[in-house]
């Protein structure tokens, strides 16, 4: 085995062992439960630089990327699976956010779970977590990736719910779990169909062979289309869309790091790239294409106004990454691959810091999540509130940090591919961003203190193992969209993704015209960036520095004019009563019913047969007295009945 | 009446219905036995009975007469050693006691 191929397998294996060790060994390392994980998840960052080195800018595997097999995994007749590995620009590029984003969790985790008696099990979790998002990138074909996904599912599971003895924790890593089996369910009903289409699950081979059945006419569109869906379905759960949105919000049950890592470093970002992954497919079905930018545009905005109305900060900031999600998605659909990606890259940092942001602040005022209790916060915390501040402008797309060229890219692409009313939405979400966040900082760390006064005194700035990772997420929170956007749509992101996705918009019929600020795209730059300003100086406005408290009136006769929307919006558009009401009350009841008629119809006939055969049986088998008499007494009076006949009947 | 037919048929069906009665209404396991003795024999007397007063029978009614009286001899032994072989077992005669094979 060459050594890359050795360094690509070791991203596995070391994540892998660091789980099995801590899981082992873990109880008795005490408060240094993080010893072997933290360290093993470091040199897995490096590892995996080294290969996003080796990809992106030494190119040593070209532009096919490097493939190979590790084993026959499934070897079963026909149907043979390799356990097979593959990195491209396209893995590379989101390794950088895996790996990066995950080990800063990993260290930040070490101060934030210091006092915890579970920490053991919480970094043998997050070691396994890594390894299932490494896995997820670098599996090379359908069915290793379906496991990957189902791992990354197992590990939030295991994450969420940590606090297992909080009803509400295991509550939500239920739901989580059962949520996303929902959308698994389309993506294995997918990967059937491929295999029924093909006979092959290998990536290469696959993306190859699909489009060319679709070209000699062995499958008809709506095949195509049907397989995109049904794909798109399984993303749809990992990623949190519309309908399968409600686990993500709930999923901040588990511990803060374990939200960073989810919502920025891994699990939403398996659907995202799941799509970006199988582009091929996508982009030979122009109808599912129009569906995911649907979903996801309206994702991004329905989130976005729940955002609004949010109390607790983990919960904005949750709403807030289905909407970032949301715009992905529409990107993806719209056929701007390399944007969405764009924004995965930026958005995983700017997100991860956000979150462990706010777990420094739920820290330094003594584990308090709503922001009605906080406020002022700002000199008392300055390294959190001076890089959660990075991260909000980034989000709020205010040039020149880096959500900016991610998000001002998705939005330009929409309209120029035709899209207008997603660019249009998208616009609306940009200023519903910004001020969201704004509300956030200002609810927060500006205006007048409503922290509880036993706890006020008591507010200090994290240890320096949390501050240390938020200073290093807020530096490409800042600066990671002029170091690979720029040139605007000619950067050097575009320089790696578009090679790998140059087909699939030839497929879509998009034409690249180069970037040209003086036209069309000065404008839509303008638009964007202006819409984020709006938003943002309207929340800093209505909540934060500008007004102080004096705005606190204009706010709530803003809040009681809109008095439905309002509740529309704290009640997250009744979307969880929605689901109770149809599957927990109705669903029910029909579940009931259905049970009456198995026990009652279905029991009930099963069972009676067998006891109208009991019941005969028992009855005849009191003739059998086992007496000889009583049988004697049958031959004597039969014997009589012969004879009588005889005498009276036949001889007559 | 001393020279008939219909007397000897008439003492052989009361010998039949008396061992009848007494095979279904006895409960010792001897006195049904006996009672069956008694039923072969009122057969073996109308039979008897039968050869004495048909000319052509004669021959074929006394040896159907020892017939049964071999097949009863047979009957009598076999009967009485199972019935003792029960009774050292379960230490009565009676065949009501005999209902361990009953559910």
């Amino acid at each position: 085995m060459e050594t890359n191929q050795l360094l690509v397998t070791l991203l596995l294996v070391l994540p892998m062992t660091g789980f099995l060790l801590t899981a082992l060994v873990g109880r008795r390392l005490f408060s240094r439960a993080w010893i072997i994980a933290v360290p093993i998840i470091v040199l897995t960052w490096l590892i995996g630089m080294y290969i996003v080195y080796q990809t992106l800018f030494a190119g040593s595997f070209g532009e096919e990327g490097l493939h190979f097999t590790l084993y026959e995994w499934v070897p079963a007749g026909d149907f043979t699976v390799a356990f097979n590995l593959g990195v491209d620009a396209l893995t590379a590029v989101v390794l950088i956010v895996v790996t990066t984003v995950g080990m800063l969790v990993h260290i930040y985790s070490i101060g934030y779970m210091a006092h915890d008696a579970g920490r053991w099990r919480f970094f043998a979790y997050l070691n396994l977590f890594m390894f299932s998002m490494l896995l997820l990138v670098l599996a090379d074909n359908f069915l290793l990736l379906f496991a990957a996904w189902e791992l990354v599912g197992l590990s939030s599971y295991l994450l969420i719910g940590f606090w297992y003895n909080r009803r509400s924790a295991a509550l939500a890593a239920k739901k989580a779990f059962i949520v996303n089996r929902v959308g698994d369910f389309g993506f294995a009903l997918g990967i059937a169909a491929i295999w029924t289409t093909v006979g092959t699950l290998n990536f290469t081979e696959v993306f190859e062979l699909l489009p060319e059945a679709l070209h000699m006419g062995h499958m008809e569109a709506w095949h195509m289309n049907g397989i995109a869906l049904l794909l798109f379905m399984g993303a749809m759960g990992k990623s949190a869309q519309f309908p399968l949105h409600v686990w993500l919000p709930d999923a901040m049950e588990g511990p803060t790091p374990v939200s960073a890592l989810i919502h920025a470093a891994t699990m939403v970002n398996a659907g995202v790239y799941f799509v970006a992954r199988a582009n091929p497919i996508f982009s030979e079905a122009p109808q599912a294409m129009v569906f995911v930018a649907a979903i996801g545009i309206f994702t991004a905005i329905l989130a976005a106004s729940i955002a609004f109305t949010q109390r607790d900060i983990k919960r904005v900031l949750a709403y807030s990454t289905l909407s970032q999600l949301g715009y992905m998605f529409a990107a993806l659909g719209v056929g701007a691959f390399t944007a969405a990606i764009f924004h995965l890259v930026t958005h995983g940092f700017f997100k991860g810091l956000l979150f462990l942001g706010s777990g420094s602040v739920i820290h330094a005022v003594h584990e308090e999540q709503d922001m009605n209790k906080m406020g002022a916060l700002w000199r008392r915390i300055p390294i959190t509130h001076w890089t959660m501040l990075i991260g909000s402008i980034a989000i709020a797309g205010i040039p020149p940090l880096a959500g900016f060229f991610s998000k001002d890219e998705i939005l330009g692409q929409s309209f120029k591919n035709g899209f207008v009313w997603v660019w249009a939405i998208g616009v609306v979400v940009a200023v519903m961003t910004g001020f969201y966040m704004f509300r956030l900082m200002g609810k927060t760390f500006y205006g007048k203190s409503n922290v509880d006064p036993h706890v006020e005194p008591n507010i200090h700035e994290s240890p320096r193992s949390m501050t240390v990772p938020l200073i290093l997420l807020a530096i490409p929170s800042a600066l990671l969209g002029l170091a690979i956007g720029f040139p605007l749509e000619a950067g050097l992101i575009h320089g790696w993704l578009e090679p790998v996705f140059v087909h699939a918009t030839e497929t879509l019929g998009i034409h690249h015209e180069a970037f040209n600020i003086a036209g069309i795209d000065g404008a839509l730059l303008i638009i964007g960036a202006a819409a984020g300003a709006l938003g943002t100086f309207a929340g800093l406005w209505a909540f934060g520095i500008f007004g102080r408290d004096e705005r606190r009136p204009l706010v709530e006769r803003v809040t009681a004019r809109f008095r439905p929307l309002y509740t529309a919006s704290y009640n997250k558009w009744w979307f969880d009563d929605l689901n109770d009401l149809i599957f927990v009350r109705i669903g029910g009841a029909v579940a009931r019913a259905l049970w009456w008629f198995d026990v009652r119809v279905i029991d009930g006939t099963v069972n009676g047969v067998a006891a109208l055969t009991q019941s005969t049986g028992r009855g005849i088998r009191q003739i059998q007295t086992g007496r000889v008499q009583n049988y004697a007494l049958g031959i004597a009076a039969g014997l009589l009945v012969v004879a009588a006949t005889y005498m009276f009947v036949i001889s007559r | 009446m001393s020279h008939s037919l219909d007397a000897y048929l008439v003492l052989s069906g009361l010998l039949f219905a008396i061992g009848t009665f007494g095979f279904l209404a006895r409960r010792n396991a001897i006195a049904m036995l006996m009672s069956i003795e008694l039923m072969l024999n009122a057969v073996n007397l109308s039979a008897i009975a039968f050869g004495a007063f048909t000319p052509q029978l004669q021959a074929h009614a006394s040896l159907i007469a020892l017939f049964v009286m071999a097949v009863a001899a047979a009957e009598a032994t076999v009967g009485l050693a199972i019935v003792i072989a029960i009774y050292r077992n379960r230490r009565t005669p009676l065949v009501d006691e005999y209902s361990s094979m009953r559910e």
